[in-house]
């Protein structure tokens, strides 16, 4: 599985570049997501949901996230 | 906590923030502030500067507690939900010039994106073409985004970082209550003008607290509102700040304050080009650097060091453009409307274009 690392990266990047992927992103694939504020978190999740995927988040113990995006 | 979160993610949660900020904006010009400025984060700045003497402009000198609580309050907001996060190092010396020349391009108009709705809202048609303006100089900055425009990344930092401008807030807030006498004059504090007009400085930063909360929760950004439709059609933020407008205008016609036309409006000019072009510079330097000026205080406060560069450069920028007689001013045949201001503006797009076409990169390649 493809991981993009949008750390660091201000708005809107995060959500620039998840989108390339999920432009290219075949039915069932699956990317994960990796971000350090909420803020990256929530505009990508949203980006997911608004493109008709899933999204799974789960934070890690140095307080980043990892965001799994499901093409359905 | 967890309900809290997902009700001010969702566009009702949005569209109640920007009603609230609306509705609380109106109340602060019913309580003292200036007119149609009951929120400026420019115009807020500026006083701060003309307060501490960086400027001195005698009528826009008062250190504005909104600004303050701002801060404070996203700040509460993000300890409250685990988001603090100290972090800095993204080209801070770029983000400075994008805040002073956004000061600069803000004050030609005399205004902030959100004095620009509440100027519409309180019925200031200049705040038409000033809009048109920062619409257009976000359009430019997200057509340099499209091209692989980039600042680099932020890194973790001491706990230190974060908290400066937490710090800078809290001794701008002991300046507000005991306001030493010194020799020098500072802090200066207007007696006529705007920056004589306010309200009661612990309701003005009650207010300002909860703004700040409510908005560091929804990521509220005018800026990040235009950007995001254009960039991906995506209406969220932009129903927060329809509903900012909806809110100001309802409680101007309620408070009476609402007064239609062009020329006589509070604080404002005529001069349609300069507002247009003051708000294109200013929303293409907001464009590039990741949010409002309002925004970039709440990410202050959440421990972002590079939006508090950019808070750091708004007010130099506010300082010069004073100095240098580049803000607009309510009389049409001042010189700073026809000579500085349209010069720096052009020398502050000029050095946003080199800015968006020169700072590039990889954006993900460290994964």
């Amino acid at each position: 599985m493809e991981r993009i690392d949008c750390r660091g990266l201000s708005c809107p990047l995060p959500v620039v570049e998840t989108r390339k992927h999920l432009e290219i992103l075949p039915s069932g694939g699956k990317i994960e997501v990796l971000v350090d504020t909420g803020t990256a978190r929530d505009n990508v999740s949203r980006l997911a949901q608004r493109e008709g995927c899933s999204v799974e988040v789960r934070e890690t113990e140095n307080e980043e996230f990892i965001l799994t995006i499901t093409r359905k | 906590m967890e309900r809290v979160n997902k009700f001010f993610q969702s566009r009702w949660g949005m569209v109640s923030v920007g009603l609230s900020i609306g509705i609380l904006a109106s109340t602060l010009q019913k309580l003292g502030n200036p007119k149609n400025m009951g929120i400026c984060v420019a115009c807020f700045e500026r006083d701060i500067a003309g307060s501490l003497g960086l400027h001195r402009a005698a009528p826009v000198q008062y250190i504005r507690p909104e600004i303050i609580g701002f801060v404070f309050g996203a700040m509460i907001a993000a300890f409250l939900f685990r988001e603090y996060r100290a972090r800095a190092g993204s080209a801070p010396i770029i983000r400075f010039m994008l805040g002073f020349f956004a000061m600069v391009g803000a004050l030609v108009f005399l205004g902030c994106p959100w004095r620009a709705l509440l100027r519409l809202a309180g019925g200031d048609g200049n705040a038409i073409l000033a809009l048109v303006g920062l619409a257009s100089g976000v359009a430019l900055g997200v057509l340099f985004i499209k091209r692989g425009y980039n600042l680099g990344r932020s890194r973790k930092a001491g706990p230190a970082v974060g908290a400066v401008m937490p710090l800078i807030m809290f001794g701008l807030l002991l300046l507000l209550i005991i306001k030493p006498v010194l020799s020098s004059g500072a802090p200066f504090f207007s007696a006529e003008g705007p920056g004589s007009q306010h309200a009661n400085y612990l309701v003005a930063l009650g207010i300002a607290v909860v703004i700040g909360f409510i908005a560091q929760r929804t990521r509220f950004c005018t800026m990040g509102a235009i950007r995001d439709v254009i960039l991906m059609r995506d209406f969220h933020l932009m129903s927060g700040v329809v509903a900012l407008l909806a809110g100001a205008f309802i409680m101007n016609l309620i408070y009476g304050q609402a007064h239609w036309g062009f020329a006589g409006q509070p604080v404002a000019h005529t001069n349609q080009l300069l507002n247009f072009g003051g708000m294109l510079l200013a929303g293409l330097c907001f464009a590039l650097a990741g949010g409002c000026p309002g925004r970039q205080l709440f990410l202050s406060g959440e421990g972002d060091g590079d939006s508090a560069v950019f808070v750091l450069g708004m007010i130099v920028g506010a300082a010069f453009a004073h100095n240098f007689t580049t803000a607009g001013t309510p009389y049409p045949n001042n010189p700073a409307n026809w000579g500085w201001g349209p010069a720096a503006i052009i020398v502050g797009l000029v050095f946003c274009v080199v800015i968006g076409l020169t700072m590039r990169g990889t954006a993900t390649s460290r994964a």
